[in-house]
Formats: C-alpha cells, structure tokens, sequence
C-alpha cells in the first residue's frame, strides 16, 4: 500500500517567522490527516526555529497520526531491549553483569552538538530519559575526560543515559544458550551450514557438517556472515562486511565509572570489572572477513583517545582483534521476512547489535512464529530497500557506524 | 593493512586509498523502465563476498584514479590489480 507522509514543519516556519498564531502547525497535522494523510513529519531543531516543544507534543497526541520525528524507530527498538536488559540476570538465573553505569556520547563541534541536542530531544519525545550535558557537566561526570577547549577535538558537550550501560559479552550468550536449553531447544555446537534446501520459494531444510535437518522455517542470525547464508540460498542482501576493531588493555585500578563514545573521532572506552580498558574503533572502509582490520584506523582512535584522557598515556595493551559487521546502506538493522518463504533473516545490525539482543530477538522470534512482524520492526522489513521507505537514522541509537 | 600496487603509481599503503565496493555492476540503460525491484538490485542489492571478490577502489591519497581489484576478502590477499575499463586478468 502507497502511504502518504506530509512535511508540515515549514507552516511553524511561516508562523514563526512571522511572528503570530497563524499558520498552526497543529491544525495543519490535523487538516492532512483528514485530507488522508498517513503520518506527518515534524523536526524539532535546536534552536526551536520551526516547531516547538508544545507543537510537538500537541502533534504526538493526536490520535491514529503516525508522527516520524526523523529519528525515532531504532530507538523505540533498543529502548525495549533495555527494559528486558534490567530483568535479564534474573529472567536467566545468570549474571550476565549488568551494569548501568551511564553511556555519554561527546560532541567536539557545532554540528555535533545540533546533532546531539535534536537525538536528545527525539528520544525524550519517545520517553527516553536522555539528558545533554554542557562542557562542565561532561566534566563532573566523568574527570578523567580532558575539557580544555585548544585541543584538537574539544569537548563542546555531550548527551547522557544514565539507564545505558554495559553487559558481559560471554555472559550474555552462555546466559541464553542456558536458558534456552533448559526450555528445550536444541543447541548444536561445532556445525557448520554448508547449505539451504529450497523447493522453488519454499525452504525446505538446511544442509550442515553433521547432516541434513528439514524445516520449513528457517531464522538467519549470522550477523557479520548474514550475506554467505543468504547467498547460499540465491538471495542477495543490502549489506557490505566490514572490520570493526577493539582493544583491551592491562588490568588497572577503577578509573573510569561509565561509558564514554565520541562518534566525530571513533573512540569508545570503559572499563571492564576485571579492570582491562576497552577501546573500540571506528569500522574500517573495505569489505573484509579476515578479522583483522587496518593499523591506521586503531591509530586514529588512540590518537584521539590519548587526546581526552592523557592519564592512559602509558597503558599497555594486551589484544587487538577485529569483528565483522553487516551494515545497511541506511545503517540500519532487517529484521524481515524474505523472498523466499520460510526464511527470515535478523541482520544488518552494523557496530550496534549486541545492546539490542534481547529487544531484537523477541521481535524476530515474533516475526518467525506468526510469519508477519510486530509493529516495532515492521519498518525494518527487507522491502524498504525496494518501496524507498529507508530508515535513515545514522546515529538515531548511538550506533557508531 | 595491506600493500596496494595502484596501475598508475605502484605500490603503496592501503591507507591511501578508499574501497568502493563491488566491481562490475553495470548501470542499467533505460533506469526509467526497471520495476522497483530491479532498480533496488542495482542500487542496494551486494554479493558481497567472503573469497574471492572484485572491487573498485580509490587512490584517493594519490592520483585520485579509480582502477578494479581482486581481492580474496577472507585473508585480504591481493590477486590482481586492474585499470578500469579492462577485462578481469583472472576468472
């Protein structure tokens, strides 16, 4: 079905600019959606220029109205994911160290501090309790970081989720693989797929190192290697398999409580309970599946790390590896049905998947058990790519990408 | 981090340069008469390969020319290097 989506952001701009009642921007959200309108799209900007603060929340609350806030749908996702995050230890009778210690992404320019300011705003208006923090505040926060303003990338600013946080990678999938086990699914370690069974659009099973299983559904979450599955079924996917690299460190004493990302020069730090720094980089711009990534981009990122906290000038490191990661041309995930029935794939994930596993993999488990997506990933669907709906929010959920 | 033989400069670091995705795809002629589907093939739809791959990269520290390569992505072992506009050295 063709949905129909109207810009009323520029009747605030005449209103504003103006400097009267009229044009109102409310009346004219209701007027499209009576003309048949679908949705409108507002842009809460910074400096308030079109809609304001009030305009929005009049627009939200108009009733069956889609609103797109530009950037809204990841959030929604991982917002989610967060709920069942801070109940997962005790849903799974398994630490997966869970810690809330805040998430702080810092703006170093103009630019990022719009961009930032309007992610805050966007996320608020979806009951996100995200906060902007000046230099000071950045400061307050997290000391170590080095605020002085004649330095390359100066802090300017910064948002802050104080719920975010961190979890034990390993944790988390021995947590699952347990809980699943117990509720009787069988886990099969050490087999590789080497091919899917199709019958004309029908799957039909899927070949692996230890023999054939036939199933007439198949879900696909193989993350950096989504496209080798798919093509293994004569599907393509939008997706390109890049590097991402990550660091850690010695074990040291307590020295920084939460999680700071700087997205303008890729840098990602915390601090791990056993005391290890853990730096992440940014993704390097070639397709590759040898896990290993380029020297100059982990240059780049200590550059920039040794540059906000000089105190790790003489940390030593002790690994460097790269991931690989499936990213979308509108960087952001498919949570979808395919082409051929019976196989769905959860994938396109990029930097940004392991702190939505537990949000994405109801939903996917939802799409897989009634054939059709829960209202959360609809949009997330393959289609997008073909019917132009992308979902275009690079950086909507923090994802460095 | 790899070595790039670039056709117009000769061997040069990686970091020189900036990949530009899968080779060969052709734009269609007639974009106007593709179904959305076909258009969504071309625009977003990749191979993307673990083995061996050809691909399109950028001197962009350098000449600034674009020229193909094949690449095996699993270990990123260059095969061959070529200008554009040439036919593949290897199948």
């Amino acid at each position: 079905m063709i949905r129909l989506g109207v810009n009323i952001d520029h009747v605030a701009t005449l209103r504003n600019a103006r400097g009267e009642l009229h044009p109102n921007p409310v009346k004219a959200a209701k007027y499209v959606k009576k003309a048949g309108a679908h949705s409108v799209t507002i842009h809460l900007r910074e400096d308030r220029r079109h809609i304001n603060d009030f305009d929005a929340k009049k627009i939200c609350s108009i009733k069956k109205l889609l609103v797109n806030l530009e950037i809204s749908t990841n959030p929604k996702i991982v917002n989610i994911a967060l709920k069942i995050w801070e109940g997962l230890s005790q849903e799974l009778n398994y630490n997966v160290m869970f810690s809330q210690r805040g998430v702080m992404n810092l703006a170093h320019n103009l630019q990022d501090v719009r961009d930032l300011k309007r992610r805050t705003h966007a996320n608020r208006l979806n009951g996100i309790d995200a906060v902007y923090l000046n230099t000071e505040q950045v400061k307050k926060f997290c000391p170590i970081i080095n605020t002085s303003q004649d330095i390359r990338y100066p802090v300017l600013g910064g948002t802050l989720q104080r719920r975010a946080g961190t979890a034990r990678h390993d944790a988390v999938a021995w947590g699952y693989a347990r809980g699943a086990d117990e509720m009787g699914v069988d886990i099969i370690q050490n087999c590789e797929v080497k091919g899917i069974k199709r019958n004309g659009d029908t799957v039909e099973g899927i070949e692996t190192t230890k023999g054939f299983i036939k199933t007439n559904k198949i879900g696909v979450v193989a993350a950096g290697h989504s496209s080798v599955i798919a093509n293994m079924a004569g599907l393509r996917l939008p997706l390109e398999s890049k590097p991402l690299q990550a660091l850690v460190s010695e074990p040291v004493k307590p020295v920084i409580d939460t999680v700071v990302m700087s997205n303008a020069v890729h840098a990602y730090v915390s601090q791990s309970d056993k005391g290890e720094l853990v730096i992440g980089a940014g993704t390097d711009d070639y397709i590759s599946y040898s896990q290993k990534g380029s020297h100059d981009i982990v240059e780049g990122t200590l550059n920039a790390i040794l540059e906000l906290y000089p105190i790790f000038s003489r940390m030593r490191m002790l690994r460097q590896w790269g991931g690989i990661v499936d990213i979308c041309p509108d960087a952001s995930p498919i949570i979808s049905k395919t082409s051929i029935k019976g196989l769905y794939f959860n994938c396109g994930w990029g930097t940004g998947g392991f702190k939505a596993t537990p949000g994405s993999g109801d939903l996917f488990a939802h799409t897989i058990a009634n054939d059709e997506p829960h209202k959360l990933n609809a949009a997330f669907n393959i289609n997008r790519f073909v019917s132009g709906d992308l979902v275009d929010e690079h950086g909507a959920a923090a994802v460095a990408h | 981090m790899f070595v790039i033989n670039c056709p117009f400069c000769g061997e040069r670091e990686q970091s020189e340069f900036k990949a530009g995705g899968e080779a060969h795809i052709v734009r269609p002629k007639q974009p106007t008469e593709l179904s959305d589907d076909e258009w969504a093939e071309y625009l977003f739809m990749r191979k993307n390969i673990k083995g061996v791959q050809f691909e399109r990269w950028n001197h962009a520290h350098g000449c600034r020319k674009w020229f193909n390569m094949v690449r095996d992505t699993s270990n990123d072992e260059i095969k061959a290097v070529y200008k554009m506009g040439e036919k593949p050295p290897i199948e």
